[in-house]
């Protein structure tokens, strides 16, 4: 008797500060995945720089495959598939990813799965729990905050999002003026978690009939009160400011999407994104969720919140079984969105 | 040895596959398509009609630049991955030497040049008798420094590229009749004559091949300004 071939594919992530490849075993095992972070180059310049970014992805590019099939201890030949990020993100950052994956696809006669980064995201959740469907995730990153329902595998349809700032961006700006270095997400939340919400920042459109967020306001009520602080030679207790932000953003994001889970007829409530790994949302959303025993709350793993080729494997997994595929002609989606719900 | 050579440098494009000197198939193209769409079709496609499968590639040669940023990288990390993927070897050749080589005068001096915007070339000096020899490195210039510098040699001097065209004006001012232009053909870059170039070229370090830039990021040149880049945790890690 033989075991059942399993599914093995390689997976690429270059849309923005990370190179990362994956091998993932049949969309929910993970086998390898290097991630290379740049953020110590990129702490030089407050925020990503493009083409920093894009040439720091050309040096890594093929080392992150080779460590990622080493530890996997796998061969092209135990391939099934190439699953690659092709958007959104930074062009030349994605191109690195996508010119790669063509490149190992084609070597090696594999087909080529295009992903989307951001169902990627959702994906990283995959290594928490199964997935059941229909469900709801609110996806909180460097550069989206919205609300997605999911009627069913690989369909993703967008019920409200951030009008403005997305909420990883209002972290790493108000950080900036707290004089954190780049990206100051996790800083703020530790710190958050010993201060009062003294300042009673902004709960921008939380009684709105709609889904949508907005983050610029808190973001400039934070930067203003600091400013003013600053220009009468006074110290604002930082611990406090980051409380009041975090409990601000976090209010808004949890409320929300609490009413979504009530709304919609689901099984689920995925969290994920970088912003995902924020303690005070995650502590907030689960109190929140234990009093709806219909919806289960499912958490993306702390560790695959941030950027990782893994999500995309498990994102690519999905669409893998659904046949899609892409060409050799596959390119770059700088701004590729999922659709609104009709 | 079978050879696939690339270039992605500028507007043009172009793709061969070689069986040692001879050419088996080739495809140019120089229309404003980005090559991420095009280049591995026309990898693929001249693979086939060479009737050469991946896996008998014994080396693969790409245009390492100078050239735009976002053709190089797609030229070199193609390049690259293919290379890594099939375990064969891998050479680099200046892109604008690639120009130079096809130019066969030996009484001239070649200066092959790319646009590089705000009156800047990426330009270097060649002469060709019966090997090619680079005088004057590739470079980032301010075009009207470069031309001057150019005219103190008192040569000859034959200008090769497809940007050529736009800065004529520029150096038939500066140098006269001392600038001479080829036969229009040549100033399209092909991967055939890459090929040639690059065959004889030692094989490099595949892990930490990038291409010639030969430009800092404005970011990076601003912030050296001001900040020393001794002493600094490695920019990029592994976690
Ligand atoms: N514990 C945390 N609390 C709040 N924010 C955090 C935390 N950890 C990370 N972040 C934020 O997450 C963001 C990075 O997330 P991610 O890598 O998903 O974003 P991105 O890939 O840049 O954007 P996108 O996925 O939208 O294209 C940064 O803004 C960072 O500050
Ligand atoms: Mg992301």
């Amino acid at each position: 008797m033989s075991a059942e071939k399993k599914n093995l594919i390689l997976a690429f992530e270059s849309s923005c500060d990370e190179t990362s490849v994956a091998v993932v075993e049949d969309g929910h095992i993970i086998l390898s995945n290097i991630v290379a972070t740049q953020v110590n180059s990129h702490k030089r310049f407050g925020g990503v720089v493009p083409e920093v970014a894009s040439r720091h992805h050309i040096e890594q590019i093929t080392s992150c495959v080779q460590d990622a099939m080493t530890e996997a201890n796998v061969s092209y030949d135990d391939l099934d598939a190439v699953a690659v990020t092709y958007g959104p993100g930074l062009v030349g950052a994605l191109l690195v990813g996508v010119s790669a994956a063509k490149a190992i696809a084609f070597a090696h006669e594999l087909p080529l799965i295009p992903v989307n980064h951001m169902a990627g995201h959702i994906f990283a959740a995959r290594y928490e729990s199964e997935i059941s469907y229909p469900s709801m995730a609110l996806l909180v990153s460097g550069g989206h905050t919205e609300l997605v329902y999911m009627p069913e595998e690989g369909q993703f349809e967008i019920i409200g999002e951030t009008r403005d700032d997305a909420a990883g961006e209002a972290y790493d700006k108000v950080g900036r003026v707290l004089g954190m270095t780049y990206p100051s997400g996790k800083e703020i939340d530790e710190l958050a978690h010993t201060g009062k919400d003294t300042f009673n920042f902004p709960r921008a459109m939380i009684k709105d009939d709609n889904y949508d967020f907005s983050f610029s306001g808190l973001k400039s009520a934070f930067i203003n009160t600091v400013h003013h602080a600053d220009q009468l030679g006074e110290t604002l207790d930082r611990a406090d400011l980051a409380t009041s932000f975090q409990q601000s953003v976090v209010d808004v994001l949890a409320e929300k999407t609490l009413r979504a889970c009530h709304e919609y007829d689901i099984k689920q409530l995925i969290l994920a994104g970088g912003v995902a790994a924020n303690k005070g949302l995650r502590a907030r959303l689960e109190a929140d969720m234990e009093k709806m025993d219909t919806v289960e709350f499912i958490k993306a793993p702390i560790k695959l919140c941030g950027d990782n080729a893994a999500m995309i494997g498990a994102a690519g997994y999905v669409e893998f079984l659904k046949g899609q595929r892409a060409g050799l002609d596959l390119n770059a989606d700088p701004s590729l969105e999922f659709d609104w719900i009709a | 040895m079978k050879i696939l050579a690339i270039d992605t440098s500028n507007i043009p494009l172009s793709v061969a596959v070689l069986e040692d000197k001879t050419l088996l198939a080739t495809m140019t193209t120089n229309i404003k398509k980005n090559h991420s769409i095009t280049l591995m079709p026309a990898i693929a496609d001249v693979m086939k009609l060479a009737g050469v499968k991946p896996a008998e590639l014994d080396r693969i040669i790409v245009a390492q630049g100078p050239g735009s940023f976002t053709g190089l990288r797609i030229g070199v990390a193609t390049a690259k991955t293919l290379a890594f993927a099939l375990d064969c070897e891998l050479v680099g050749v200046s892109s604008l030497e690639l120009l130079a080589a096809g130019i066969s005068d030996d009484k001239t001096d070649i200066v092959p040049l790319f646009d590089a915007r705000r009156n800047h070339v990426f330009s270097g000096l060649y002469r060709n008798s019966n090997e090619l020899i680079n005088e004057l490195p590739d470079q980032h210039r301010d075009l009207v420094a470069w031309l001057t510098e150019l005219k103190e040699r008192n040569q000859s001097q034959i200008f090769v590229g497809t940007d050529v065209d736009l800065f004529k004006p520029q150096i038939i001012d500066i140098l006269g009749e001392q600038a001479y232009f080829p036969a229009p053909f040549l100033n399209v870059p092909q991967a055939f004559i890459l090929g040639l170039i690059g065959k004889d070229k030692e094989p490099v370090e595949q892990e930490t091949f990038i291409p010639n830039y030969l430009r800092l990021t404005q970011a990076e040149s601003q912030w050296l300004e001001t900040h020393s880049d001794k002493d600094h945790n490695t920019y990029v890690e592994k976690i």
